[in-house]
């Protein structure tokens, strides 16, 4: 029976934020906090600066450096001096606005989409934007986070709102279970290959079914993380128990006589039985076997036990050419078993897969084992506290005897800003995001799997099906 | 904000479905604290040779799009990061029109915060533009936002929608900010309601 009253979390929170509409003009939103980091926002505050506007509420906001920094030598200065004024101008801005910013000296330094919700900064029902694309993240905590523009930046800074068009919704299920060796991030790899990289454009996309309530909140981290990468402008799962003992207790988490108002509020906020989406996709846990990405685009996705495709095997000539052009950047030739590409590089952090549980998947399959010849090998924690609770848990020495790095965090090689990055026709298995031309340097070839995919392949120097490797 | 005039432009094609922020502008150039000059590293690691020289196998290359300002282009175009210094080097190097099928949410929010029009059409009509411009490399368009048509010498012209209240900021170059300030009055009632119906997003930020 339908429901006509029953909403979707993402209604009740577009509802409960919609500060003034009228007819004609675009709805304006409520933003409740705002992230931010050294790349995107410098041009918000010339911005305000010209014309003399304040930051609304400087409370609202919590920034870190992590783009641009350097993974080792942190004692030093930042060697690329164009790098060094974008950080220590961030610095300056902070300082200026009285913003809290966690800077590198801080112990609670890292990648924005790790340390945010580090500290419980994001809630169930807050609505989140960051001038960056992986903001979407924060969805995993049943909030609205979005990534957004400069000028935006400079928008919410200003008048602590948005305008915003209100985007259409999918609902993306994954029913039954998935397979031990496989993750969160094998889910949004299927997801992205079975619907393409546009396939969620102007929609906000919720996930669930029981393999996604089955995930740990890192692991739905990871899930909305790439729901960016499918084109939604959000990816969300709904606030559960495990939402609310992951918040409990966190900096920023509600104290007091608020937790239980709070706690109340936030178990309203699960779509109803019966909400309609505008989209459905359902695709089952078990089908799915651990991805590796073999194109240039994270649609370009395959399970580890296939090949890569040729030209001739899309319907669609679009596809075709795509196929064509990426495989001849990626200098790889159709019909190549997966388990047959010959990996350069390993590197696993980012705000993708840089979390302490990314790092206990990765050194379960490094313990013993040694870094390919030929292979060069980098763990970068996501923060100073994914970094720290690694060593303690005594990871890093996991890593460092298999012959890995083991770097400071940041961005690092998800993006190659900060110097970490591959040369001309070096081939990664990365925990990253994106494998578009060019992202981890000129020329580099991204192959985009999960922690313990990376692993595997660092030390065989190809692909490795983790599934057949344990069973046998 | 430049504001957004009516125009009679040479029309660029650059057929390449799914173009990524990471091509438009890569990441070695977001280093800067500017808006300015960005234009210059459009398309950087396909527009030049290793040595710094124009690459001539690049489309945008060709001495038939010099000056244009109209680009044609395929489905999915801005897919990718949020960074604004896409639009801005797509601006700063002279485009004010995209036409494509699809663009990606965030890009296209982008574009009306740096004057840029992207137009939206079906991929027939792409498909004709497409060949207009490859059969006639150099051929002008003619974009009229007040009546909101692209007129064309071969017939292919298109009426386009557009939401009223980015039309009027596009044609008056108006800033968004200003105008947004002119609700002061109920985000400060809606932060008053905020603060009584959820007093812990107030009380630990």
């Amino acid at each position: 029976m339908t429901n006509v009253n029953a909403k979707t979390l993402y209604e009740k929170i577009w509802e409960a934020h919609l500060v003034h509409h009228e007819p004609g003009q675009a709805p304006l939103l409520y933003v409740d906090r705002h992230l931010m980091h050294e790349v995107t926002s410098p041009q918000a505050f010339e911005g305000l600066k010209i014309a003399n506007r304040p930051v609304r509420n400087p409370s609202s906001i919590l920034a870190t450096l992590d783009h641009c920094v350097p993974t080792k030598d942190r004692d030093k200065p930042i060697a690329d001096p164009i790098a060094r004024k974008q950080v220590e101008t961030m610095m300056a801005n902070c300082a200026t606005h009285g913003l809290n910013l966690y800077d590198m000296e801080n112990p609670n330094n890292g990648v924005i989409h790790i340390v945010v919700p580090e500290h419980g900064f994001v809630h169930p029902g807050m609505v989140t934007v960051c001038g960056d694309s992986h903001t979407a993240t924060h969805g995993a905590f049943g909030a609205l986070a979005f990534g957004i523009g400069t000028s935006e930046v400079e928008h919410v800074m200003a008048t602590q709102t948005l305008p915003q068009e209100k985007s259409k919704s999918m609902m993306v299920r994954v029913d039954g279970a998935l397979s031990e060796f496989c993750t969160a991030k094998d889910i949004a790899l299927a997801v992205i290959g079975k619907i393409g990289t546009a396939g969620g454009n102007g929609h906000v996309i919720e996930f669930a079914g029981e393999a996604v309530q089955a995930l740990s909140m890192e692991g739905r981290m990871t899930l909305c993380n790439m729901a960016i990468e499918a084109g939604a402008r959000a990816g969300m799962v709904a606030p559960d128990q495990k939402t609310f003992d992951y918040i409990e207790g966190k900096e920023f988490a509600p104290k007091g006589a608020d937790w239980g108002t709070a706690l109340n509020y936030w178990k309203s906020l699960p779509s109803d039985e019966g909400a309609l989406f505008d989209t459905t996709v359902v695709l089952q846990g078990n089908d799915i076997a651990p991805q590796v990405s073999w194109g240039t685009s994270p649609e370009q996705v395959a399970p580890v036990t296939s090949t890569v495709p040729t030209p001739e095997s899309f319907g669609d000539d679009n596809k075709a050419l795509a196929c064509k052009s990426a495989l001849n950047y990626m200098g790889l030739a159709g019909g190549t078993q997966i388990t047959d590409i010959e990996i350069d590089y390993a590197f696993i952090g980012s705000c993708t897969n840089g979390r302490i549980e990314d790092f206990r998947a990765a050194a379960k399959v490094a313990r013993g084992t040694t870094v390919a010849a030929g292979v060069t090998a980098i763990a970068v924690p996501g923060s100073y506290h994914v970094k720290v609770q690694a060593e303690e848990e005594g990871l890093d020495k996991i890593f460092l005897d298999a012959g890995w790095e083991w770097r400071e965090p940041g961005c690092s090689m998800c993006l190659a800003m900060n110097g970490d990055e591959l040369k001309e026709g070096q081939r990664c298995a990365s925990t990253s995001n994106r494998n578009f031309e060019g992202r981890q340097g000129k020329g580099g070839r991204t192959h985009l799997v999960s922690p313990a995919m990376a692993a595997a392949a660092a030390a065989a120097g190809k692909f490795v099906d983790i599934s057949a490797n344990n069973a046998s | 904000m430049e504001p957004y005039k009516n125009h009679n432009s040479v029309a660029a094609l650059m057929n390449r479905n799914n173009v990524d922020t990471d091509q438009i502008v890569p990441k070695q150039f977001l280093k800067k604290v500017e808006r300015t000059g960005f234009g210059a590293h459009l398309f950087h690691d396909w527009r030049f040779n290793p040595d710094g020289s124009d690459d001539i196998t690049f489309e945008l290359n060709k001495p038939a799009f010099k000056g244009a300002k109209i680009l044609v282009t395929g489905d999915n175009f801005g897919c990718g990061s949020s960074r604004e210094h896409a639009p801005w080097a797509i601006a700063d190097y002279g485009f004010n029109t995209i036409i494509s099928t699809s663009f990606a949410d965030i890009f296209y929010n982008n574009c009306f915060k740096n004057s840029i029009l992207p137009l939206i059409v079906d991929g027939a009509k792409l498909d004709a533009l497409m060949n207009e411009i490859a059969s006639n490399e150099g051929v002008s368009f003619t974009v009229d936002l007040e009546n909101q048509t692209v007129t064309t010498p071969a017939g292919n012209g298109f009426s386009f929608d557009i939401e009223p209240f980015r039309k009027h900021n596009m044609i008056n170059g108006l800033d968004d900010i200003g105008l947004t300030l002119v609700h002061e009055d109920k985000i400060s009632t809606f932060e008053s309601n905020q603060k009584q119906s959820m007093p812990w997003l107030w009380r630990n930020a």
